[in-house]
């Protein structure tokens, strides 16, 4: 071989080679002595492998960026530190770091459990309750009146709705 | 109900043990969920945390299962409640060590536990003594369901639940049993078992999870991944690896029995005897002799009714709880008194082994 492998986690020749296959994928790590004794790879008593590969996709110089997320103000270099998200908006603003990693790391790239149907259909009806208050302030300031009575009517029941969700089904 | 006096009770482990929990010791199921819109635990400040916790606990105590439940601050506790709801499994290390704003809420049979501001939000764990990840699964759904009928989750169609390490988007969900596998360890065999475990995207781990050893030949194996696939698809997934470690260990026994019976009784009368007399014990040397008298049992060697007490023991010998005994803080060699004192008196009056019940020996 012309150039020595290098570990994952720094950048001293790699002599501890792991593959694993997990669901059907193929997954590598090749590690200095130091590092798999740090990371466990050598005790029978287990080690995860989803935690390395984390952390090994997390090494390499990531491309430098400015990107700040809005609603907590956590960095990319932030993420690379600790491994860990700011807020969960942080999964949109740096998707473009992270969606490429979830292959690896997991079973799938989508999810396929459990929905919080409640918790969805009260984000549903509060954005709906939103779009009717706006439109009733138009139509108020527009002297649409037959409108407006019609959207206020709808804005009491939905909050009804709200305080008694299963009598309004 | 106070941490104090749930702490005072036994705990759901200990309570349920028999022959159906012989290998598999217990099954717990988490899950990880967070508020929307809020930072996570590691990245919020103070106040946030501290928000955060309220609004968690008061939704948890309105749920049905948690009404009347035990819930503290973890600032609120002292070292020694920590260490001894760490060694019954109902809050993890990492929360004992957290900052300002965690808390815990567990019910009064202790069976379900959940952390606030662990590393999310909420770490919900149901806890169940013997091979039952099937009915864990369902009390941990109904009561997830019902608390998101009062918290907003964070929640991605495409991702799932969001979390604050992306190795547990999607479900959130990690199922895990303990298993007692004292033959497969004797008989040198656990590296392939982790080995061909891991290769079906399982991790194991020690007693008291990440970093911990594997003292008592107890281990916990989990599934890997939480995303790409259904929560009943996991679980189904990790029963039959879990089935097939069973299987394995009795085998491993089967073959132990058969070709050097004679060894196999004699380490578990030689730890039999030192349970009996000693004077000095450490809590690991402590776990791996009980490890060997629960082996007997299952062996038949003493009867089934000393399973309840052996598993008790197994909790009661960690340090926390012998220390929970003494009047005053004690140094670990006088706790290694204390436990050596503990244990003998609990088997100044247990069953003598019968060696003869299984044959040949």
């Amino acid at each position: 071989m012309a150039s020595p492998l290098k570990c994952d986690l720094c950048t001293n020749p790699a002599t501890v080679h792991l593959t694993q296959i997990v669901n059907n994928k193929v997954h590598k790590v090749d590690l200095c002595e130091a590092c798999a004794q740090a990371k466990g790879v050598t005790d029978p008593s287990g080690f995860s492998l989803a935690d390395l590969l984390l952390k090994a996709s997390l090494n390499p110089e990531m491309p430098a960026s400015a990107v700040r997320c809005e609603q907590c103000g956590f960095t990319q270099s932030d993420f690379k530190k600790q491994g860990r998200f700011g807020c969960p908006q942080c999964y949109e603003t740096f998707s473009s770091l992270i969606d490429p990693m979830l292959d690896n790391m997991h079973k799938g790239t989508a999810h396929a459990g459990k929905i919080p149907e409640k918790a969805l259909e009260r984000k549903s009806l509060h954005d709906r309750l939103g779009e009717l208050e706006s439109s009733l302030d138009d139509a108020v300031k527009a002297e649409r009146y037959e409108d407006a009575a019609r959207y206020r009517d709808e804005i009491n029941q939905l909050k009804q709705s709200f305080e008694q969700p299963k009598a309004a089904r | 109900m106070t941490i104090a006096s749930l702490l005072s009770t036994p705990s759901e482990l200990t309570d349920n043990a028999s022959s159906k929990s012989a290998i598999v010791l217990m099954t717990r199921v988490r899950l990880a969920r967070n508020l929307a819109g809020r930072s996570f635990p590691g990245w919020a400040r103070e106040a946030q945390r501290t928000e955060v916790l309220t609004l968690c606990r008061e939704a948890l105590l309105a749920t049905a299962p948690m009404k009347r439940s035990a819930d503290a601050a973890v600032s609120d506790l002292s070292e020694l409640e920590k260490q001894m709801l760490v060694e019954r499994h109902l809050i993890s290390r990492e929360l004992s060590g957290s900052p300002a704003g965690a808390g815990v809420v567990i019910n009064k049979d202790q069976t379900v536990s959940v952390m606030i501001n662990e590393e999310d939000h909420l770490r919900i764990q149901v806890l169940r003594a013997g091979f039952q990840l099937k009915k864990a699964w369902s009390v941990i759904n109904a009561l997830d369901s019902e608390l998101e009928g009062r918290l907003d989750y964070a929640f991605s169609p495409r991702l799932g639940y969001l979390t604050a390490c992306p190795t547990n988007l999607g479900t959130g969900l990690r199922a895990s049993a303990m298993m007692h596998l004292p033959a497969l360890v004797i008989a040198g065999q656990m590296e392939k078992v982790v080995r061909a475990v891991n290769q079906l995207g399982m991790v194991v781990r020690g007693l008291f999870g990440e970093g911990s050893d594997a003292s008592g030949s107890i281990f916990q194996i989990s599934n890997q991944t939480t995303l790409g696939e259904s929560e009943e698809a996991i679980i189904k997934r990790l029963g039959s690896v879990l089935e097939s470690i069973v299987e394995h260990e009795l085998n491993a026994r089967a073959k132990l029995l058969e070709t050097d019976a004679t060894k196999l009784f004699d380490k578990i009368g030689r730890a039999y005897g030192i349970l009996q007399n000693s004077h000095q014990l450490t809590s690991t040397e402590a776990m791996n002799l009980l490890s060997l008298l629960r082996l007997g049992i299952d062996l038949l060697v003493f009867p089934e009714e000393t399973r309840a007490v052996v598993d008790r023991l197994f909790i009661e010998a960690q340090p926390g709880h012998i220390q929970s005994t003494a009047k005053h803080d004690l140094e670990s060699n006088k706790r290694d008194i204390l436990r050596a004192e503990r244990l003998r008196a609990e088997f100044a009056t247990f069953a003598k082994p019968n060696f003869t019940i299984n044959g040949e020996n």
